[in-house]
């Protein structure tokens, strides 16, 4: 096993026990990053110089006794959509080329409170508007299982840096499914926690209340580890959850004996590989030979969530990208007055993927169809609260696939939006309703590309959710590795 | 000819003077170097999060309470779209069907009437930054560019909007003032028309009269001043009835005054702004205000105009006083509150302060809340008016005295010799010297010709070097000249 | 049920400008999506509650003290077009 392919916890276990040093594990990532980023395109922006200074710095600390906790002095990645300040950040548009952010965002500043020692800032879908990471304005990123797939998006970018070793952990950001879905699609653990437990302060939003950011990491515990690292109220986002936080890593050893599992009856059938659909299968039933009570839980509400989701968050998104308009930073097109120089400006700026949730959005709050589309989504979100709350009266935790397929072929879906959009009908249900939920390798289909295992817990619920995954991750034993065609340095 | 009746409503604007801004911590304050006081937050960067001022919601609650509003039990804010070069998000955090207060009134007077205007809403939202256009001749129309600063920008803004209960120019004027007297009682605002801390909408529009239907309404912007609002509304008036007169038809618009033209001009429409796209914030929670806290804010309110005014009349003002008292700086009304408690007449302390007090205030150039005068002492002055002791006129330089650190109103009466005789005999003596000096007047009295008794009283009071008792003078001689 | 759509209206009100050929395409797109989206239409009763913050937060305040702003040159220096420490655009369209 090389270096790279340690977890965080294992990295961090040699690190205190000296036998390497931060620096160390830099230069392995960085290493790994130049033989892969060709093949991969995980990366949008590597930080040599400064990651390898606060290695430097990370060492100093532990040689004098200093611990910052699980991330000290491990490499990670940063999804391209949280603002570091005097980093580059472009979310991926063109809008945004060149802009150099003022300001951290929260979790970049807890991250470096940690320890946490950044290598750079990873590739996503335009604003995290995609499943793919092709609506990349800077490329699309390619899946490390096989560099003609797509590593599912929109933290593609992360997803593959940490699939390839080129980062020991990461965080994304997950909307609809944008953490799971790649997590899935690239045979690693991504996690969504509860909104509001991770501060979106300095996360460029897509939809403010789906948003969250979460790890995409080797291991259940690495999840947990970065997790940790992260969330805590913060008292400049008003969503941010102010109350007493679980421990993910009360219930990592618990088992399941005694747990009642749900099975989501709707997110099955139509749509779905038979590979997926066996491989989950087998996990439940394994899941129920580990001591678990299994049922099939209905949630008919599940099949107009994505039709919910596509209006909700097109709608939030027609607001929250009209501050880019060429004035105060990013893009600019010329024009003779302000009005055609914001126009031309956004037009250019915007890929077509983020246009046209932009008129999506801007349609669905218009006068006349206001009611019929955004109003009607909203109700439908709060049903589908309504019908998780009724189910986690019976059940402690759902399951379901991560993703109804394994990784698709890069370009297939790209002038099908609605296609696209269907890659996250398992997962957008609990960005509606704002609950935790996390995707676990399980296993690899016919072609040997990886499958995930979603299992949901109610809000707060990450001890039993974390408890769960772990389980999960034991009863697979899931320790393949992707081969990437090396290129030579 | 048809009669038309103008239909009037006020749309105001009131920048909160808070520490910080709306939903971040930069500092609010008129004239900083542009572009200073900018975060994330009201600059609109990527990323960034707006928190709500505590001090500005119970600020707004205040105002709602002061125009007799209900206060929502829950509240929350909405984002409404429009792009904009000042506004930095292109939206502004606004609200839209459930604003803090609602549902409120407030009493106008001109020329003695008494009007009633209804309140319909008073919400919370961000103000936005400042445009400066610049290019040859400074003139807004061949300007070449526009500078922006976002100071201003995410500053606390209420907004109180009027039912269409005005129906002049006079009483749109008097609303106005009245409003801005209101919040700068409650010290929620510098309400400075000038700075644009407080700023005036107008919709305006008329209909024949007895007509119940309204006609449509024009909506006037850019009065920088109570006199332009109520020539703006003024001019609007008689433009309309003007447009229908002449068989024509009013249009829906948005008009600018020109305060050098002394007109309105229509201002082109914006393209498809109508339609502001509003939703709630995604990134704030609900208000929900609570009888507690709705409480804890009354708590703290000051006595407001009207209940002072109502205070007044029962004390036994008349309305004229107890206006003109009531709109007196605090020091005053503060004085005149002290010399009702030590027993003075109500009255009387009022038209010394409203008065004498002020025109010396001015005369000295002195701020009202450097007065050197104690409500006791006040009292004591009235007092020994009423008593007689002094003189109303000799009272006046008993007052200046006073004012002048000479000492309390018996002590300055005493010390620069304005006590009145009022002891008859002393009198006596001096009304017959008089009397006996003027025989002539004597005659024309004892002939019909009473008049003449002003003279004479003239002449003891000169004797008396203006120290007796006029009143008792006049009784002293009618009683000679009869006997 | 095909839905109609003012594409140009739509894009004039998000500040987009955008060939005919783009509106059209955008156009033809958008009616596919609005009309898997309009499913939200069959929903089947109405939910007890609005829908609000997952974990029902309310009243989040910051106390009104002023923190430190930004280094304006840091900021302008990310302005396409600043000067005097201004940003700067072209004239509005309409002058207000």
């Amino acid at each position: 096993m090389t270096v790279t392919d340690l977890t965080v916890v294992a990295a961090g276990e040699r690190l205190r026990s000296g036998s390497t040093t931060s620096t160390e594990l830099v230069e392995a990532v960085l290493d790994r990053a130049s033989r892969t980023e060709a093949q991969l395109h995980a990366f949008l922006n590597i930080d040599r110089d400064g990651a390898l200074e606060s290695a430097a710095q990370a060492d100093a600390e532990l040689a004098e006794g200093k611990d910052r906790g699980p991330l000290h002095g491990i490499p990670i990645a940063l999804k391209d959509n949280m603002c570091t300040r005097g980093l580059e950040t472009t979310a991926s548009s063109q809008i945004l080329a060149g802009y150099v952010p003022p300001y951290d965002a929260t979790v970049v500043t807890k991250m470096r409170d940690g320890g946490a020692v950044l290598i750079g800032k990873t590739n996503l879908d335009e604003f995290a508007m995609g499943s793919s990471t092709e609506n990349s304005a800077y490329g699309p990123s390619f899946n490390p299982w096989d560099i003609g797939r797509i590593p599912g998006g929109s933290s593609g970018g992360s997803a593959a840096a940490v699939a390839a070793g080129s980062a020991f952990t990461a965080l994304g950001s997950d909307t609809g499914g944008s953490i799971r879905q790649p997590a899935s699609l690239t045979g690693i653990v991504g996690m969504k926690p509860t909104y509001g437990t991770v501060s979106r302060y300095g996360l460029i939003a897509f939809a403010s209340s789906l948003d969250q950011i979460g790890p995409l990491s080797k291991s259940v515990e690495d999840a947990a580890a970065t997790l940790e690292t992260i969330w805590g109220h913060d008292p400049l986002d008003s969503t941010s959850f102010s109350g007493e936080y679980p421990d993910p890593r009360a219930a990592l050893s618990k088992g399941v004996e005694g747990l009642k599992i749900g099975v989501v009856k709707e997110l099955a059938g139509e749509g779905y590989e038979p590979d997926v659909e066996s491989a989950v299968a087998e996990m439940v039933e394994q899941l129920h030979s580990a001591g678990a009570e299994i049922v099939e839980v209905s949630l008919p509400t599940f099949d107009i969530a994505m039709s919910a989701y596509y209006l909700i968050a097109p709608a939030e998104a027609s607001a929250n990208l009209a501050r880019f308009d060429g004035i105060r930073y990013g893009h600019r097109a010329d024009g003779s007055t302000t009005e055609e120089l914001m126009a031309r400006t956004r037009a250019e700026g915007f890929g077509p993927e983020v246009v046209r949730r932009v008129l999506l959005g801007t349609y669905a709050l218009s006068a006349g169809y206001y009611d019929a589309f955004y109003g009607q989504a909203q109700k439908v979100r709060a049903a589908v609260q309504e019908d998780l709350e009724r189910a986690y009266q019976s059940v402690d935790v759902l399951v379901s696939p991560t993703s109804p397929t394994v990784a698709f072929k890069a370009g297939d879906r790209v002038d099908e939006p609605l296609s696209m959009y269907l890659a996250d009908i398992c997962t957008i249900p609990m960005n509606l309703a704002g609950d935790p939920a996390i995707s676990v390798p399980i296993g690899l289909d016919g072609q040997g590309l990886p499958i995930g295992f979603h299992v949901m817990a109610p809000a707060l619920g990450e001890e039993v959710l974390f408890g769960v995954a772990a389980e999960v991750e034991r009863l697979a034993g899931f320790d393949a590795r992707p081969e990437i065609p090396v290129v030579a340095e | 000819m048809t009669a038309y009746e103008p239909v009037i409503g006020i749309e105001v604007h009131v920048e909160l003077a808070t520490e910080s801004k709306m939903f971040c911590g930069c500092a609010v304050g008129f004239g900083a170097e542009p572009n200073t006081n900018i975060c994330p937050t009201c600059l609109g960067l990527p990323g960034a999060l707006p928190v709500t001022n505590r001090q500005a919601i119970e600020w707004i609650m205040a105002i709602g309470m002061a125009l007799n509003c209900e206060v929502s039990e829950r509240s929350v804010f909405h984002r409404k779209n429009y792009f904009y070069a000042d506004l930095p998000k292109n939206y502004q955090v606004s609200q839209y069907d459930i604003p803090v207060c609602h549902d409120g009134f407030l009493d106008v007077t001109v020329d003695g009437e008494t009007t009633r205007v209804g309140i319909e809403r008073a919400h919370m939202e961000e103000d936005t930054g400042k445009s400066t256009h610049v290019g040859e001749g400074g003139r807004i129309h061949s300007a070449e560019s526009t500078l922006l600063d976002f100071n201003r920008s995410g500053v606390p803004l209420v907004e109180i909007v009027s039912k269409p209960d005005i129906r002049s120019a006079a009483e749109s004027r008097a609303y106005a003032q009245e409003l801005r007297a209101l919040v700068a009682e409650l010290g929620v605002s510098d309400a400075r028309l000038e700075e644009g801390s407080i700023r005036f909408d107008a919709n305006v529009s008329i209909r024949p009269e007895g007509i119940e239907a309204f006609g449509t309404k024009v909506e006037i912007k850019n009065m920088n001043s109570f006199r332009s609002l109520e020539r703006a509304v003024d001019y609007e008036i008689k433009r309309q009835v003007e447009v229908v007169s002449d068989g024509g038809e009013v249009v829906q618009e948005t008009r600018h005054w020109d305060e050098e033209g002394d007109v309105t001009h229509s201002m082109r429409t914006k393209e498809g702004s109508s339609d502001y796209r509003y939703f709630t914030e995604p990134d704030l929670v609900p208000m929900v205000m609570g009888d507690v806290w709705v409480e804890e804010v009354r708590s703290t309110l000051p006595e407001l105009p009207a209940q002072r005014l109502e205070r007044y009349v029962e004390a036994g003002l008349d309305s004229d006083s107890a206006s003109v008292l009531s709109a007196a700086p605090a020091k005053l009304r503060g004085v005149f509150d002290e010399a009702a408690v030590a027993g003075a007449d109500p009255r009387a302390a009022a038209n010394w302060l409203t008065g004498e007090v002020t025109a010396w205030l001015r005369r000295t150039e002195t701020e009202a809340p450097d007065l050197p005068l104690a409500g006791a002492d006040l009292a004591e002055l009235v007092g020994i008016v009423a008593d007689g002791v002094v003189s109303a006129s000799a009272a006046k330089d008993v007052l200046d005295g006073m004012l002048s650190g000479e000492g309390g109103a018996r002590q300055v009466a005493e010390a620069r010799d304005l006590v009145q005789i009022s002891d008859t005999k002393a009198l006596e003596a001096a009304v017959d010297e008089v009397l006996a000096a003027n025989p002539d007047a004597i005659e024309t009295y004892q002939g019909g010709e009473q008049k003449v008794v002003g003279f004479l009283v003239g002449q003891v009071m000169r004797a008396t070097q203006g120290k007796a008792d006029p009143k008792l003078v006049n009784q002293l001689l009618r009683e000679k000249l009869s006997g | 049920m095909p839905i109609d759509i003012d594409i140009a209206h739509v894009a004039r009100l998000a500040r987009l400008d955008l060939s005919d050929a783009e509106l059209e395409q955008y156009r033809a797109q958008l009616g596919d999506i609005l009309e898997h989206a309009a499913r939200v239409q069959g929903l089947e009763g109405d939910p007890s509650t609005e829908s609000e913050h997952p974990l029902g937060f309310v009243n989040v305040y910051r106390e009104d003290e002023v923190r430190p702003s930004l280094d304006r040159d840091e900021v302008l220096a990310q302005a396409p077009e600043s000067m005097d420490g201004y940003f700067v655009v072209p004239p509005a369209l309409e002058s207000e």
